[in-house]
């Protein structure tokens, strides 16, 4: 029996390899100084679909909610392996936070329809919450299975998946269709492939075309780069909110029930501090210090 | 009785007993509670459960909605996040506070999402205040306030409408109250209303460990991040750790980097300490790791670079090579203590 897996995946800022300031002075993201990945734990996710689909069969659509930008990941997704992907992109969503994007999500899942199972990282490093994927299970009405660290057997409607935590883990049993939020622990995701990184090398949406055009002068219009890259199979389609059937009042700012009230430069008050300079001496003084004060 | 504002928290259960977590939130709600002149009410799910009442109370609960029930027995998502969701929709809680344990984060968002309230997570402080928009104040509100973005900012959240305002909380951020045995509070038992499809996941096999360091109780913690540069030279924490009797602990970016496990994280999203002295070795002090060892009684910080974030909470700043610095340390207090 073939399986159809559903991944949702996020561009986010590095927030490893931070270079210069991350924030400009305004108080506003300096997107120059963050390099955009694709999120780490979602490259364990589409691992663990891919491989269900090497042993099941099945098709492996990759989504992602973001700006026009956002292509990034998706074209890396199917230099991986994707069989599908779709850029979910509309002023509309600015502003959202997780309920507003699980909702958009929910609707771009059920507009896809003909899914098995649902993937996705355990969190997105940019913000940690973990939040997204049991949201877009509930509004689903589907099963969540969170820390997911291997699917065990696949048999009918029935997953056995095992879960992993830091000081635990877990076997469950459950039936499809249903959510998984995958942990980076779970597997080694495979690079993309020199074939498929050929194969897709044209891979743009249509919110690129103008830039194209610039590269690729010989289309002469949006339309004749469009028709080409669709009959290659190299256009990565973009749906808006009217296209998934979203109500406009959930998502972004509307849709969003947290507001952000102020945020605050993080200023630190120097504390008594002492300086020491950093040989033998000085600190063996130290050491010594910290247990005349009984603190060592 | 829907104008007494309600602070409900989830209790977690670890081994028969309420989670740690669990009780410094109780506390934290009473606190909240008593400033909005409100009651605390307490989730306790699970079967054969009745002897946690009484702990309950005395943490500061109210009221405890007590949901006694075979299939509550172990925490699944579906059949516990029913009976929440049933409770919040017919009693509207202001605000709910869960764990942001794996339970906690697995089970508040399925909540939030079906009664769409909104949700921070790994909050490391929460307030009461005001909050203006458009020309209209909200009054009380709860100030979710958590580091964000890289660490650079501390960003305050509120729900002005959708409510309950939910929000989890790490185990060690909030101070734990004594408990007051004299306290009284009302126990009420709800009937849980599962039907099959709350009951597709089964849980075949559950191993838990205990763990293998114990930064909360350390008195001391002798840290190592980025700048230790190599799992190799990270045994010069662990010496170092060994030698003062501390345990060894480590920023995000050391775990990231596979230095160290996770269970030794300190910050945001690790464990929160409190020892008499944090040793930092190689760690700039970015907020989200600050948030978890600044309460320390004695910081020493150890890095080449002069400006980072680190030294300005450090009562001892040691501009230098931790891998001269530290063999030294471990030569002097050898010496002592022979």
């Amino acid at each position: 029996m073939a399986y159809n897996c559903v991944v949702l995946v996020k561009q986010v800022p590095d927030t490893a390899n931070i270079s210069g300031k991350a924030m400009k002075d305004d108080g506003t993201v300096n997107r120059a100084a963050l390099p955009a990945i694709f999120n780490p734990e979602d490259l364990n996710a589409l691992e663990m679909a891919l491989q269900v689909r090497e042993q099941y069969g099945g098709q492996v659509t990759v989504l992602t909610m973001g700006p026009p930008r956002a292509a990034e990941v998706l074209r890396e997704a199917l230099y991986r392996g994707a069989d599908r992907v779709i850029l979910l992109s509309d002023r509309k969503f600015a502003g959202s936070d997780t309920l507003a994007t699980s909702y958009a999500l929910k609707c771009t899942i059920e507009r896809i329809g003909d899914f098995d199972i649902i993937l996705c990282g355990r969190q997105a490093i940019d913000g940690d919450t973990a939040q997204v994927g049991p949201q877009v299970a509930e509004k689903l009405e589907i099963p969540q299975i969170t820390y997911a660290e291997s699917i065990r057997s696949l048999q009918g409607d029935e997953i056995i998946v095992q879960r992993a935590f830091s000081l635990g883990k877990e076997t469950v049993r459950c039936t499809l269709p249903c959510l998984l939020t995958v942990v980076g622990s779970a597997n080694q995701p495979r690079p993309p492939s020199a074939r498929r990184t050929i194969t897709y090398k044209l891979a743009a949406t249509p919110l690129e075309y103008s830039a194209l055009l610039e590269k690729w002068p010989e289309f002469e219009t949006e339309e004749a780069l469009d028709r080409y890259l669709a009959d290659r199979s190299q256009k990565i389609p973009v749906w808006a909110a009217a296209d998934v059937s979203a109500d406009e009042d959930k998502l972004g700012i509307s849709g969003s029930p947290t507001k952000v009230l102020k945020v605050d430069y993080v200023v630190l008050e120097a504390v008594g501090s002492k300086e020491i300079q950093a040989t033998p001496e000085s600190i063996s003084a130290l050491v010594q210090e910290l247990v005349r004060d009984y603190i060592l | 009785m829907t104008n007494i504002r309600q602070v409900w928290v989830f209790i977690e259960r670890e081994a028969g007993e309420m989670a740690t977590v669990s009780l410094e939130l109780l506390s934290k709600a009473r606190e909240l509670a008593d400033r909005l002149n409100g009651r605390v009410c307490a989730l306790l799910f699970g079967h054969d459960i009745a002897d946690l009442t009484q702990p309950v109370i005395h943490q500061g609960a109210d009221l405890v909605l007590l949901a006694d029930h075979p299939e509550l027995e172990m925490y699944r998502t579906l059949p516990y996040a029913r009976v929440a969701i049933d409770l919040v929709q017919e009693r509207q809680p202001y605000i709910f506070l869960l764990g942001a344990t794996p339970i906690g984060r697995d089970l508040a968002p399925r909540i939030a999402s079906a009664v769409r309230a909104g949700l921070t997570a790994d909050c490391t402080a929460l307030q009461i205040g005001d909050f203006e928009r458009g020309g209209k104040t909200h009054a009380d509100l709860l100030y979710q306030i958590r580091p964000a973005f890289g660490g650079n900012v501390i960003a305050t959240i509120v729900n002005p409408q959708m409510h309950p305002q939910m929000a989890t909380v790490r185990e060690g951020v909030m101070r734990l109250g004594e408990p007051d045995s004299t306290r009284q509070g009302e126990i009420e038992r709800i009937e849980p209303k599962l039907d099959e499809r709350d009951l597709v996941v089964q849980v075949l096999e559950r191993e838990t460990w205990q763990p293998r360091c114990d930064l909360k109780g350390a008195s001391i913690i002798v840290a190592g991040g980025a700048g230790v540069g190599s799992q190799e030279n990270f045994w010069l924490i662990r010496e170092l750790a060994q030698v003062l009797g501390g345990e060894v602990a480590a920023s995000r970016a050391a775990v990231d980097a596979g230095f160290i496990a996770q269970e030794h994280q300190v910050g945001q999203t690790g464990v929160t300490v409190r020892p008499r002295l944090y040793i930092a070795c190689g760690i700039s002090g970015a907020v989200q790791h600050r948030a978890g060892m600044d309460q320390s009684s004695k910081i020493v910080a150890i890095n080449t670079d002069p400006d980072a974030p680190i030294f300005r909470i450090a009562h001892y700043k040691i501009v230098g090579d931790l891998k001269e610095v530290i063999p030294w340390m471990i030569r002097v207090y050898r010496e002592k203590a022979n």
